[in-house]
């Protein structure tokens, strides 16, 4: 079978034109480096069906990176063909790619790609021309609408390799040979969204301009989810519950199962049922945060709002041994940190890697675990949500600098290329709410109601408080929490909302609460969390990390009972 | 002779040609990625507070560059 690689510069939109050509979703967001593992789908060309490869974008074939390495290495062992995704309005940086691809053996096929963003900003470019010059195929494309992506596949058979011919020294002069006769500039005023850019850009503006993106996304978060949880609660409390524990009480006569199912008392939060507390925690406490926080992240990335934070916060992460750019997968992490970790390989040095994710570990707890400690905090007001987040902030901050201390090496300098602002494209929107919702629902959501099943498993046999009686002490010298909680913590390890879920029957004071969030945010990562570390960091480095968050966490809680 | 500066004292929103670039073949390479290179038009968009990243738009493209990377740009005011 043949296989056809996407390549072309960080955020050209290669994703987007691999999901037009195979059908498979991806992520594509409006920030580079959104892509950091290869995509695979197919397609059929005629009666041929052919591998394509979506690869991480790279600025050139030099390998100054390790993605770029990578890039190369992968490019020479395999491909048949290589579709070059070139952004139109960058025609010129993105041409020395281009002639660097054409000097390889692979034959090579252009997508000009962007096409329709070319006439609002005064650019007209002879595809014609650059297709005689070039001596291979150029289509003009446009991924979002799919515009020429036929005549692309159409056209993959005409792709040709070498055509060519430069010394490399005179490669600009060649690139400025072709600008000349293909691209023709007219002046355009700047656009609204390019006096935005600017705007967020600039040092006090741009503060500005990030405190109110801050505080409107809280609100639209807050807003949505909080909407979406007072339409399903009474639905579920009044319609559903009564409903499944008339089914389960009529069809099934063993008491056993009958616990098991719909728990021991009536309370949805504290009974710990399969069918109640099981289905409660993930659709009606953690799905609406999760809906509402991607539905605003999803806007942020494709509005191309993202890269313009890592700017403006670098002067403040350098102080803690990363670039800004480290501030895109801390915000990923905020919805789940294993799409955060995987983001951290946008970073060029080990070091980088080891604080990032230490910060992502630490500072963001998940969508699921936030949604949980919001409705076991609120009640006692907004204030202590705050403390709580303000107290992690803190925590990986000393961390960040302790480890940036240790840590050897120097921290690289940012080097961005900050995507212009374009509206974002709502079919597209939705179709990333989709792919990370389904994420949830197929992975998330069989974890949680494991996890409840085991909950009740060990609380019917009783094991709950056998555990309890063996770790029981050390929790309540050195937290001040109730020696119950053991296996609550214990369950931690295999989905963190569960666990703090389940601190719901205590009947905790605010205090322990506080303490028990904190703690359980910071002591462990998830399983899932966990399995991701150790792919990505290694085992050595994993246990480090884990080290560092255990020993964390009992310090800053036992310091938080004291100081409380 | 036009006065040679380094990118962290040009104004904000002042066009600059690029002259040298103070630095090894790694950081060379780097800036000649995103099309920053001798011969080259820039114009500074702007710089963050305390040594922070310096914006600069090059073409159509607009890329933000650590302080250190910055200083070593050498430009000549147009």
């Amino acid at each position: 079978m043949k296989r056809v690689f996407l390549i072309g510069n960080p955020n050209v939109g290669k994703s987007a034109l691999f999901s037009r050509l195979t059908g498979i979703d991806v992520i594509c967001s409006n920030y580079p480096g959104t892509t950091v593992e290869y995509c695979k789908g197919y397609i059929k060309a005629g009666d041929e069906k052919i591998e394509v490869i979506d690869v991480p974008g790279t600025y050139s074939l030099y390998a100054t990176s390790k993605a770029e390495e990578v890039a190369v290495k992968m490019l020479e062992e395999g491909a048949d063909i290589v579709i070059n995704i070139v952004d139109s309005t960058n025609l010129e940086r993105n041409l020395n790619l281009t002639l660097q691809l054409l000097k390889k053996n692979i034959p090579v096929i252009v997508a000009l790609n962007f096409w329709d963003e070319t006439k609002h900003k005064g650019i007209s470019i002879d595809v014609k021309e650059l297709e005689k010059l070039l001596g291979v195929p150029v289509v003009a494309t446009c991924a979002r609408t799919g515009e020429g992506i036929k005549e692309l596949i159409d056209r993959l058979k005409e792709a040709r390799s070498k055509t060519y011919e430069f010394v490399e020294e005179e490669k600009w002069k060649e690139i400025g040979k072709i600008i000349n006769r293909v691209q023709k500039l007219s002046h355009k005023h700047h656009t609204f969204l390019d006096q935005l850019s600017e705007i967020s850009i600039r040092p006090l503006t741009g503060i500005l301009f990030a405190l109110i993106v801050l505080y409107i996304t809280f609100k639209i978060v807050r807003f949505i989810a909080e909407g979406l949880i007072l339409l399903i609660e009474p639905i579920f409390n009044e319609y559903y519950v009564p409903f499944i524990s008339n089914i389960v009480e009529k069809t099934i006569p063993i008491k056993f199962l009958q616990d098991l199912l719909l728990g021991t008392t009536h309370k949805v939060m504290e009974s710990f049922g399969l069918l109640t507390t099981g289905l409660y925690i993930p659709f009606v406490a953690v799905l609406p945060y999760i809906l509402s926080f991607y539905i605003v992240l999803g806007f942020l990335e494709d509005i191309g709002y993202l890269p313009r934070v890592g700017v403006l916060l670098d002067v403040f992460l350098h102080r803690i041994g990363v670039h800004g750019y480290t501030s895109i997968p801390i915000l990923l992490g905020f919805g789940c940190k294993v799409p955060g970790m995987l983001a951290t390989r946008i970073l060029e040095t080990e070091r980088e890697k080891m604080i990032a994710t230490a910060l992502i570990l630490m500072m963001s707890p998940c969508m699921p675990q936030t949604a949980m400690i919001i409705s076991l905090v609120s009640p006692y007001g907004i204030r202590y949500l705050f403390l709580i987040f303000s107290i992690l902030f803190f925590i990986a901050i000393i961390n960040g600098f302790i480890l940036h201390k240790i840590l050897k090496g120097e921290t690289p300098e940012l080097f961005v290329e900050i995507p212009p602002y374009r509206l974002p494209y709502i079919p597209t929107l939705i179709k990333k709410l989709w792919i990370r919702l389904k994420a949830f629902l197929q992975e998330a959501v069989p974890m949680i109601i494991f996890g409840v099943f085991i909950a009740g498993v060990l609380d019917i046999f009783g094991i709950t408080n056998f555990i309890a009686k063996i770790f029981g002490k050390p929790l309540i010298w050195l937290f001040g929490l109730p020696k119950e909680i053991v296996p609550v913590m214990i369950l931690g390890f295999l989905r963190k909302d569960v666990s703090i879920a389940l601190l719901t029957p205590f009947n905790l004071n605010i205090k322990q609460i506080l303490i028990a969030s904190v703690f359980m945010v910071l002591y462990l990562p998830c399983i899932a969390t966990f399995f991701t570390l150790l792919k990505e960091m290694g085992p050595k480095r994993t246990a480090k990390i884990i080290f560092l968050m255990l020993f964390t966490a009992i310090f800053v809680s036992a310091l938080l009972n004291l100081v409380l | 002779m036009k006065t040679k500066t380094d990118v962290t004292q040009l104004n904000e929103g002042q066009k600059a040609k690029v002259v040298e670039i103070h630095g090894g073949c790694g950081l060379i390479k780097k800036l000649d990625t995103l099309g920053i290179r001798p011969g080259v038009e820039i114009k500074k968009i702007g710089s963050q507070i305390l040594k922070g990243p310096q914006i600069l738009k090059i073409a159509n493209t607009y890329v933000a560059i650590g302080f250190g990377m910055a200083k070593k740009i050498i430009v000549e005011k147009i």
